[in-house]
């Protein structure tokens, strides 16, 4: 199963490789734009070729990250998925406040986790022991912010606010927040 | 000449100010105050640069998330505004062919807009107001955490920005149409509906007989496209400001306004959809813009495809009053089809049309090599390659699956946000200030080309160098707008200072480089009143 983790490297391999061919395409330009005429200008047809190339690239990227990546779909019909559990957590001056600590989960479980704020507009986000993100989502107050996760991995994650909130806002972190068990061992 | 002529003369006395005519002298002054300001803003850069390597005791974090709130605002308004106002406001009429309609209004435009900015940025610097430039309700009203007071001054100081940015609006349409004494009647109606891109729709439905010619060039079409953005964001940020403006002088008046009586998705929706106005539409047309201008300018040759780049710039002025929701692609409460149509579809022709912006300009410059490397050349190149690298960063995030792990982290500010602006805008002005620097001094010669050649370098490897190390601490998972205080992203943040640093140096070069050029003596003679002929652009050419 892919976790967010796999989807950021396969992301950072992808935007190296536009970058260095975008630079080297730069680069290739500058050098030749200097150097003596050796043929006419450019064909309309590669620029029409170029106009092609655009218009996939920008409408197959998002059917092809909603066809692989895998809470996509989840996301989208989360209110016709039935969750195997929720947490309701509300969230007041500047801090979360849970239902239990840490909130256990179990291998594979499809959690809901519903956020209330009763202030300001906060965000709610969890991260693993080296610090990297595993999803988040904003916090309005007001609304209804709600988020479906399976989780397919054992770890110990932290709560952290993801959006601005005031000054006040950078302390709102909950570490040991989440634990997740019962996932095999991986090899 | 010795050290200290050059410094007092300029290079080679070859600036006077004194030659200089009023609509000159009013556009160095708009690039002055405009390089005072970016100064500002890459040296609040730098402190937060170094605050997220180690947070200095030198700077309370409340100082902290206030440069956090200036420094956008100071390095967008005080410093892009006025780069970019001053440059349309003399590129308007050069291009026209006759005066600006008001030398007054443009004043005007410059004191508001700097006068407005020292003001937001002086009362941030001194009371810490910090809602950050999107000001998520309620936090801007947020009294446990912020003055109302200061928070007043500092929506005053955005509001005057905001009026400044009106007056150049008008100035701008009026110029494009009204017609100057003692002239022939120029047809007003034809010209606004060439310049808004109304005649080349209509010539899409007419027989190639019956189709009408464009009236106004490329460029003032770009600069009056922006503009109807320019004009919409300044009018949903002032009302959002007045807005604000209200629970602020109640709570000092003595009276608590409930803060549910504002929707904070509905405001959410509202603020998105006029700032965007700025970041997908006015910034991509004045740029595209901007290319074509500098393309045409370098070659001295038409612009390729230039009724598709017409069309392209009216798409992209339909598709930035679109695409506002991809900056709620992480708010569950948004609807699904707004994620989707608005935050996805729509967002990415935005591919399209600045893909298309970038095929035409490097088409026209190909259609002319062999070409000299000018610093105004290679500093658009380098522009080009910023968006290039930043447009398709920003489709990226722009994805509901991606942006669940990519919203608020570094990746978004780095290279998206930083690469764009730095890289891709920055470096576009940079290569007009190289090209209209003789045009706007009568000739004066620069003072340093190894100068020239280092600040570009300097800038590009900076520019791009600070955005790709945020972007790999983004994708680890690092969040903007925090403080980390355990080293958590040390490698990359040191990396990222150095990439900052050599930002600073370049500018500094490029600062001095100018001072050398003009001196200090011609550097106060563009604030001192021109005696010539205020209809005429530059001497001896009246248009």
């Amino acid at each position: 199963m892919v976790d967010s983790g796999t989807v950021l490297w396969g992301q950072a391999i992808a935007y190296t490789c536009y970058v260095i061919g975008a630079m080297l395409l730069v680069g290739w330009f500058s050098y030749r734009v200097t150097r003596t005429r050796a043929g006419g200008g450019v064909p309309p047809a590669l620029f029409w070729t170029f106009f092609a190339l655009l218009v996939v690239c920008g409408v197959s990227l998002h059917i092809v990250s909603y066809n692989t990546i895998p809470w996509s779909p989840t996301d989208v019909h989360r209110d016709s998925i039935e969750a195997d559990k929720t947490f309701l957590i509300e969230v007041e001056n500047h801090e979360f406040l849970l239902p239990e600590l840490p909130l256990q989960i179990d291998c594979h479980d499809k959690v809901l986790f519903e956020v209330t704020s009763h202030d300001l507009t906060y965000g709610f986000g969890l991260f693993r022991a080296d610090n990297s993100m595993l999803f988040q989502m904003q916090v309005l107050p007001g609304h209804t912010n709600d988020v479906l996760w399976q989780f397919q991995r054992n770890g110990v994650y932290t709560i952290r606010s993801t959006e601005y909130s005031g000054p006040r806002g950078y302390r709102m972190i909950v570490p040991g927040a989440v634990e997740v068990t019962g996932c095999p061992a991986e090899t | 000449m010795t050290f200290t002529q050059t410094l007092l003369d300029g290079h080679e006395g070859s600036f006077r100010p004194h030659t200089l005519t009023p609509m000159q002298k009013l556009t160095l002054r708009y690039v002055v105050v405009g390089l005072v300001f970016y100064g500002f803003a890459a040296i609040e850069g730098m402190i937060m640069r170094i605050y997220q390597i180690e947070p200095i005791s030198l700077f309370s974090p409340t100082q902290y998330f206030g440069i956090l709130t200036a420094h956008p605002l100071v390095g967008i308004f005080g410093s892009s505004y006025l780069l970019v106002f001053g440059a349309f406001l003399f590129l308007v009429p050069f291009l026209m062919k006759k005066p600006l309609w008001s030398l007054r209004l443009a004043n005007w435009t410059l004191w508001l807009i700097g006068g407005g900015t020292m003001t937001f940025w002086l009362d941030g610097f001194i009371s810490h107001y910090a809602p950050l430039y999107t000001l998520y309700w309620p936090l801007p009203a947020d009294f446990e955490q912020f003055h109302p007071l200061s928070g007043a001054i500092f929506i005053a100081g955005i509001a005057l920005v905001m009026v400044g940015t009106g007056l150049f609006v008008v100035n701008v349409f009026k110029t494009i149409t009204y017609t100057p004494a003692g002239e022939e009647r120029q047809p007003g109606k034809a010209l606004l509906a060439s310049a808004l891109g109304f005649t080349g729709l209509a010539n899409l439905f007419r027989r190639p007989e019956r189709r009408k010619e464009h009236l106004v060039p490329l460029p003032v079409a770009a600069i009056a496209r922006g503009s109807v953005d320019t004009a919409l964001n300044a009018a949903v940020i002032l009302f959002t400001g007045v807005l604000i403006l209200v629970y602020m002088v109640a709570k000092l008046a003595g009276v608590s306004l409930e803060h549910s009586a504002i929707d904070a998705l509905l405001y959410k929706n509202w603020f998105w959809w006029g700032l965007d106005l700025i970041a997908d539409g006015m910034v991509l047309i004045f740029v595209a813009g901007t290319w074509y201008l500098m393309a045409m300018l370098i070659t001295g040759k038409p612009l390729f495809m230039q009724n598709i780049a017409r069309a392209a710039l009216l798409l992209e002025l339909v598709v930035s009053w679109t695409v506002w929701s991809h900056h709620l692609l992480s708010d569950q409460a948004q609807p699904e089809i707004l994620k989707i149509l608005s935050g996805e579809a729509v967002t990415a022709f935005e591919l399209i049309t600045q893909g298309l912006a970038f095929f035409i300009t490097l088409a026209t410059l190909w259609s002319a090599r062999p070409l000299k490397m000018t610093n105004e050349l290679k500093f658009l190149l380098g522009g080009l390659l910023g968006f290039a690298l930043a447009v398709p960063a920003g489709i990226i995030q722009a994805d509901l699956g991606l942006n669940r792990i990519l919203h608020n982290t570094q990746w978004v500010v780095g290279p998206h946000v930083h690469v764009a602006i730095l890289v891709g805008l920055t470096m576009t002005l940079y290569a007009a200030m190289y090209k209209l620097l003789p045009i706007l001094t009568n000739g004066a010669k620069l003072y340093s080309q190894k100068l020239a050649t280092f600040h570009f370098w300097a800038h590009l490897v900076g520019g791009v160098g600070m955005g790709a190390f945020m972007g790999m601490a983004g994708l680890k998972g690092m969040l903007r707008r925090t403080i980390y205080f355990d080293g958590e992203y040390l490698p990359f943040m040191i990396l990222a200072g150095i990439c900052g640093a050599l930002l600073l140096a370049a500018f500094a070069a490029f600062l001095y480089n100018i001072l050398m050029t003009v001196g200090l003596r011609g550097a106060l003679g563009i604030f001192q009143r021109s005696t010539l002929d205020p209809d005429v652009l530059v001497p001896e050419t009246r248009p």
